[in-house]
């Protein structure tokens, strides 16, 4: 009985902590957020929140703005997990599958993106993307005549989104190599064996063994692959065009930030993360629901 | 004759994914050691061709960045901020953790799900909601406590870092035998003492794992830091960083500026180079993250 009494005190001790700051830091500002966005509010004080229902909500759907930062951030989306996903399995395809020197080195260059700061990234990006001593430039003036011309990477409207989604790739090829490798290591050497000596090539080894044996990886990536991007997408203009030139890099978070935020309309921005919420969990069911396949054994 | 055709495909297969490989690595290591080299360049220097090397070593760009652009306080902040992040998140999850994976008591399933799905939400959807509870408390107080407070900081990193700690720590919890516990408790060791002395030791690869990755994200992120640290001297390095960006536009002060960048990419690096192994290979454990 004393005993019984003792282990739930030590359970309740352990496990109420967590709870604790998981509910104040994390379920409430969920919840407000859902909450706020039904009130019409702007600065600080109490007395300015107005029930508005569903207003934000309408007002939203005129906005050429936030329009743009969903077209931009579907973009992204679309773009940088095809990009990456495609660059990440060929590379941990090779880098597992085949006696290359110095595959430890790659493996660990690839990787060093992951590490740094975005800022650091964005910074570094700024450097390769300014239009008069930028890296790219350069590299691109050795073959043709830019010079009077240069071509503005973060100041074209229509460029900028693009040039955004390549700092994104560059930054999470290596993660996900990293982690593809892992489980295409643990995939048996037998079947590859038994798939030569029936005369099948490297590439259809590739989507005939690998890719369906770390499938459920491949799924559960993707999922949280929607999460990270709408989120690193949101750090990236920040760092690096604010949303600029003229908001055609404006993604979710960023517009939803600004208008909170900077702009102090908490009710309208709040609109703007229910939607965030309510698209990344859709968007993650849908994937879930298209990627899904009887898992191989092996 | 006849083995040589099949071997010389083989060969330019090899040449070219080395090749591809090669590529890759270049635009890595090349940013990356640009900004190295920009950040020893004399300001003139930024102007002719951006591939010419420094002409000499400009130690001047970090004084100035350490002493005029506050990196060095900033730099302290950080260590404050990440610091305080690692411990809180350390004394809460691991308890937690600990009990959720080898403990069967009520709640527990809910209290799973409701981790599992904290996994899903991040951070930066839930900034100004935060930022908006914290302004209230301290309107209350007629002063500002939580805005503006380096522990207040490091709480919320920790806090938000939960879900993913503790999914990480109790997936390892779970796959010890129970025999250890068992043992200890037949010799008389209590809940907590078993606990702290003989499970915690042993799992230690995956503390190891959860701090590597807690510090990078920590040392590493702005966006909190931006809206709840605005006081000057509070800021933290990437925000530092980010000043810094924004003045140089108008100022010009390139050296400075990559000084800054390195000041906030070194210590992430060289932890990197010193636990790269552990990382990549902790990654397989966890396999999710922001």
């Amino acid at each position: 009985m004393d005993k019984q009494k003792g282990r739930g005190r030590f359970v309740a001790l352990c496990v109420a902590p967590a709870a604790i700051l998981f509910i104040i830091f994390m379920v409430i500002p969920t919840l407000q957020v859902f909450w706020y966005s039904l009130f019409k509010w702007g600065g600080y004080s109490a007395e300015g929140k107005v029930f508005v229902g569903l207003q934000n909500f309408q007002k939203l759907l005129s906005d050429a703005k936030f329009l743009k930062s969903f077209q931009n951030t579907v973009l992204l989306i679309v773009l940088v997990t095809i990009i990456t996903l495609a660059f990440a399995l060929v590379f941990a395809g090779i880098l597992t599958r085949e006696k290359i020197k110095g595959q430890n080195f790659f493996r660990v260059i690839f990787y060093i993106p992951n590490i740094l700061s975005v800022v650091v990234i964005s910074a570094i990006f700024n450097a390769i993307y300014d239009p008069k001593q930028g890296l790219l430039n350069s590299i691109i003036g050795l073959f043709t005549n830019i010079k009077d011309n240069p071509i503005l990477w973060l100041g074209n409207q229509k460029l900028v989104v693009f040039s955004i989604a390549g700092a994104m790739v560059w930054q999470a090829i290596g993660y996900y190599m990293v982690m593809y490798m892992a489980s295409m290591s643990a995939v048996p050497e037998s079947l590859y064996e038994s798939a030569s000596l029936e005369g099948s090539g490297r590439i259809h080894q590739f989507f005939h063994i690998t890719i369906p044996l770390i499938w459920t990886n491949i799924r559960t990536t993707l999922t949280f692959f929607i999460i990270s991007s709408i989120n690193l997408s949101f750090l990236f203009v920040n760092a690096m065009t604010n949303g600029g030139p003229d908001g055609a890099s404006e993604v979710f978070l960023s517009y939803m930030y600004q208008q909170a935020y900077t702009n102090s309309s908490y009710g309208y921005g709040m609109a703007i993360g229910v939607i965030v919420f309510l698209f990344s969990f859709g968007l993650a069911a849908i994937v879930n629901a298209v990627t899904k396949r009887e898992p191989l054994e092996y | 004759m006849k083995n040589r055709k099949p071997m010389s495909a083989e060969t330019l297969y090899k040449i070219f994914i080395f090749v591809v490989l090669i590529a890759f690595a270049v635009t890595i290591i090349v940013p990356v050691g640009w900004a190295f080299l920009a950040s020893i360049k004399q300001n003139s220097e930024f102007y002719g061709n951006p591939w010419s090397l420094p002409k000499g070593f400009h130690y001047q760009n970090f004084i100035d960045a350490f002493q005029k652009a506050k990196m060095g306080s900033y730099f302290l902040n950080s260590v404050i901020v990440t610091a305080l992040g690692l411990a809180i998140l350390l004394i809460v999850a691991l308890p937690a953790a600990y009990v959720l994976a080898r403990y069967r008591f009520r709640g527990r399933k809910i209290l799973n799900v409701a981790f599992m799905g904290g996994l899903f939400i991040n951070v930066n959807y839930i900034v100004v909601p935060i930022f908006l509870m914290l302004v209230d408390v301290d309107s209350l107080f007629g002063r500002s406590i939580l805005v503006n407070n380096l522990f207040v900081v490091g709480l919320i990193y920790a806090s938000t870092a939960l879900p993913f700690t503790i999914y990480l720590l109790s997936s390892y919890f779970a796959t010890l035998p129970k025999d250890y516990e068992e043992a200890a408790y037949v010799d008389g060791s209590g809940y907590f003492r078993t606990m702290v002395q003989i499970i915690m030791p042993m799992a230690k690869p995956s503390i190891i794992t959860v701090i590597l990755f807690n510090f990078l994200s920590f040392w590493n992120e702005y966006i909190i830091s931006m809206t709840l640290l605005t006081e000057d001297s509070l800021k933290t390095l990437p925000v530092g960083l980010m000043n810094l960006m924004k003045a140089q536009n108008a100022a010009m002060e390139y050296g400075q500026m990559y000084a800054g960048l390195v000041i906030v990419m070194l210590p992430t690096l060289i932890l990197y180079i010193m636990v790269q192994k552990k990382l990549t290979q902790g990654m397989t454990v966890g396999g999710i993250k922001g």
